[in-house]
């Protein structure tokens, strides 16, 4: 249902949507067996001159089963909403599956930093691609994200693959997502961090391999000090 | 009459005359209170519906200036948003749910003359009526109010260079802090004077519902708010004092704040919650003329709820960065509150079968309570289920769920609440016809507003952005937030009818005897309006609160105090 409004971009998104839609259909039906039965009573109990109402104390098993019969089904479908549930949040956020590629998420007042791996496909060496508000991934890799905070919370929102993890100051949180899909996709900041909040977007641009390669080797670092020294010699 | 008090007690004589000072300003009769604490929650609620109509104006017409307000900021929009929540919460849920009715109802459904603690009571108003001062007047400091949302998270709420309000955050902070002392003081005295001063022959399961709701939730409030109260005077030192209980680079954690708002944060939804639900009961028996299904039951599912509360909090910090495992914990506890909660639903709605039900004003609020909360509460399935929340964190989903539990309670309930003991606060009843064009005025529109915030939510729109063209996808959804915003002025509009009904029927309403609903309650028995002191003599009690249709009887009431 969530697909109607948002495309799903990550290996997990179908989940978390199907998921919804489970919940949706469950407490749909109590929703509309509730009010069904509450505007059925509200229109044949209405009052009717010369008829008194019943004297009923609820307190009778027989009376009382009206209630407990229900809220046991309730209950067997709450159970069915927290297996889904764990289900979705274990591979979302407990289970790591290995990196094919690291990023560093950075937040701060108000405007995010991606440091991609450059040729040499690591981070935190010295051909590292760092960008502002601009995320570049290559679709079909298992990516390890490194989220950090430099002042005040933020959080690392990215809709389509129906991801979210708040930034604590002091901390790096990991965790991981794998793109399906190529497209130039919002990236939000969803969690108030002062006067630029609403400022505090970014895009995702999720590329083909070969077009992700070609931006690599003309970002990174060192092609481009390569490429000053070659314009400069002319 | 006279034979059904004659068992009681005597009753000393010193509710003599008084001068208006002592009679409205500094009186310790709980009616008095409670008037006072539900014109000062109602002068809130109009000052929290304003801030609304001002950010829902940027929302849907950005850059507009807003009639009556002017030009919106992003700051003056954070603090808006931020004390809209807070108001609402605190400054009219509270005061007027809890204080107002619980002062109104409680002494008079138990048959006494005042609260235990009349004087306790006292400080207890003027400590809120201070409180509401202090909230308001950080709007005018340097800086202008706090902005960092009503949840007040650090180290945006602890560091004047992070929130750019340096006296406004820690004033909201006294203010709120503040609010608390004078609920404390509430929560004692509601607490002794039900345990303490019922009539005689009152029993614990002869208590009307409402009584008993606002116990519990006096109790919920009294266990939850000593763990916030500690964590508001950290952050009001880190903020002043250069101290670092929330700072990470000296050696604080920003997450411990949460943990303490939220474990004061979430048995508070209950707090407000659990009068309505009382006041719902007291009405949907009245106009269906029905004895409340399974008392008992409805009884232990509130107490139930009540210790169930204190176990979900951490389900507003899924993805705050707590260890996932935490997170399977506390989806169970979440899912499992539902059981009681979705129980009282089912109470009510049995207490409807076989009754013969008239629709006047008061039970129009009260069935509008049952079905509109239906929605808050089965949206927060999605809300408490993990891995669901991952998306829909922050969103205006969750917004929208929580305005349809906070309405239905504060805005629905209190409306009930009002209407059905209006004759016995002043003595004359309110006019019927404007009151159901205020329901169908307020009802309808409420709903116009919420739900295309849902299907905003839904499509990821994230809350408290000043701005949605900052983000295209959201930006294309903009007629949604028109409807919203059109509906909100349309309901607003709709509260002018109500508070010419009210004014006008104070004064020129016609005349309400003791008991123009024929209730069963020991407060039908007093005088419209009840003198100070309550009765001459105090009623003594012969039976439960909702003997109504009973077989052995001609009349379809019994009242509580009648011997037979």
């Amino acid at each position: 249902m969530i697909e109607q409004y948002v495309p799903a971009a990550s290996t997990y998104a179908g989940d978390l949507d199907n998921l919804f839609t489970l919940i949706f259909v469950l407490v749909g039906f109590w929703f509309v067996l509730s009010e069904g039965v509450f505007f059925w009573l509200l229109f044949k109990f209405r009052k009717k001159d010369g008829q008194k109402a019943e004297y009923v104390s609820g307190e009778l098993k027989t009376e009382k089963r009206w209630i407990t019969y229900p809220h046991l089904l309730v209950l067997v479908c709450d159970v069915f909403i927290i297996v889904g549930a764990v289900r979705v949040w274990y591979d979302v956020k407990q289970f790591l599956p290995p990196a094919q590629e690291t990023i560093r998420v950075i937040g701060q007042q108000w405007a995010w930093t991606f440091v991609h791996p450059g040729p040499d496909g690591e981070i935190d060496t010295a051909d590292d691609i760092s960008k502002v508000n601009e995320l570049r991934l290559r679709v079909g890799t298992v990516y390890h994200y490194k989220l950090e905070a430099k002042d005040v919370l933020h959080n690392f929102s990215v809709p389509v693959f129906r991801l979210k993890q708040d930034a604590i100051p002091g901390r790096v949180i990991t965790g991981w997502f794998e793109p399906t899909k190529t497209g130039d996709f919002s990236v939000q900041c969803a969690e108030i961090c002062g006067l630029g909040h609403g400022l505090m977007g970014a895009r995702v641009i999720i590329e083909s391999p070969e077009d992700h390669a070609a931006w690599v080797a003309e970002n990174s670092p060192i092609s481009i000090a390569a490429n000053t020294a070659v314009a400069s010699e002319e | 009459m006279a034979e059904s008090v004659a068992t009681a007690p005597a009753h000393d004589d010193h509710h003599g005359e008084q001068s208006f000072w002592s009679k409205y300003v500094f009186s310790t009769d709980h009616k008095v209170i409670a008037l006072q604490y539900m014109f000062t929650g109602m002068a809130m609620a109009l000052i929290g519906g304003f801030m609304a109509y001002a950010f829902r104006m940027q929302l849907a017409f950005p850059g507009m200036d807003v009639p009556g307000f002017g030009l919106v900021s992003p700051a003056q929009y954070n603090a808006l948003i931020t004390n809209h929540g807070a108001i609402m919460i605190f400054w009219v849920a509270m005061p007027v749910l809890i204080a107002a009715f619980g002062n109104f109802c409680i002494p008079l459904m138990l048959g006494c003359d005042d609260m235990v603690f009349p004087k306790l009571n006292r400080l207890s108003y003027q400590i809120f009526l201070l409180s509401s001062i202090v909230l308001l007047s950080s709007f005018f400091v340097e800086g202008g109010g706090f902005g960092g949302a009503w949840t007040s998270y650090p180290p945006l709420s602890s560091k004047a260079e992070y929130s750019l309000t340096p006296l406004g955050s820690s004033i909201w902070l006294v203010a709120v802090a503040l609010e608390f002392v004078a609920f404390l003081l509430g929560g004692i005295n509601f607490v002794t004077t039900a345990m303490n001063s019922r009539a005689p022959g009152m029993k614990m399961y002869d208590i009307p519902m409402v009584v008993w709701m606002i116990v519990i939730a006096s109790i919920l409030f009294m266990a939850s708010v000593g763990p916030l109260i500690a964590g508001a005077v950290m952050l009001f030192m880190d903020q002043q004092l250069g101290t670092a209980f929330f700072d990470p680079d000296r050696g604080g954690d920003p997450i411990l704040w949460q943990h303490l708002f939220w474990f004061f944060g979430h048995p508070e939804v209950y707090v407000v919650l659990l009068p309505a639900v009382g006041i719902t009961a007291e009405i949907i028996t009245v106009f269906a003329r029905k004895k409340l299904f399974a008392y008992k039951t409805v009884l232990y599912t509130a107490f139930g709820t009540g210790v169930l509360s204190f176990t979900v909090w951490a389900h507003h910090q899924f993805i705050a960065g707590i260890d996932p495992r935490m997170a399977h914990v506390f989806t169970v506890t979440t899912l499992l509150i539902s059981i009681p909660i979705a129980e009282m639903m089912f109470v009510y709605i049995a207490t409807l079968y076989g009754g013969s039900i008239t629709f006047a004003t008061p039970m129009l609020w009260a069935l509008g309570f049952i079905a509109t909360f239906l929605i808050g509460g089965v949206t927060g399935i999605f809300l408490g289920a993990s891995g669901a929340d991952i998306y829909l964190h922050d969103t205006y989903f969750v917004l929208a769920h929580f305005h349809y539990t906070f309405y239905p309670i504060a805005i629905i309930g209190t409306f009930a609440g009002v209407t059905y003991w209006f004759p016995k606060m002043f003595g004359r009843m309110m006019d019927e016809r404007l009151g159901k064009i205020h329901f169908w005025g307020s009802i309808i529109p409420f709903n116009l507003i919420f739900i295309p915030l849902f299907f905003l939510g839904a499509a990821g729109q994230h809350r408290r952005i000043y701005d949605f063209t900052n983000f295209p996808e959201l930006a294309a959804m903009q007629h949604w937030r028109v409807v919203a915003t059109v509906a909100m002025l349309v309901m607003l509009g709709f509260q002018l009818v109500f508070l010419y009904n009210f004014f006008r029927s104070m004064f020129r309403g016609e005349k309400a005897g003791k008991n123009p609903w024929k209730a069963n309650t020991l407060e039908w028995s007093a005088e419209s309006p009840p003198p100070h002191g309550n009765w001459p003599v105090l009623p003594t009690v012969y039976r439960g609160p909702y003997e109504y249709s009973h077989p052995d009887r001609d009349e379809d009431y019994w009242p509580q105090h009648v011997p037979n």
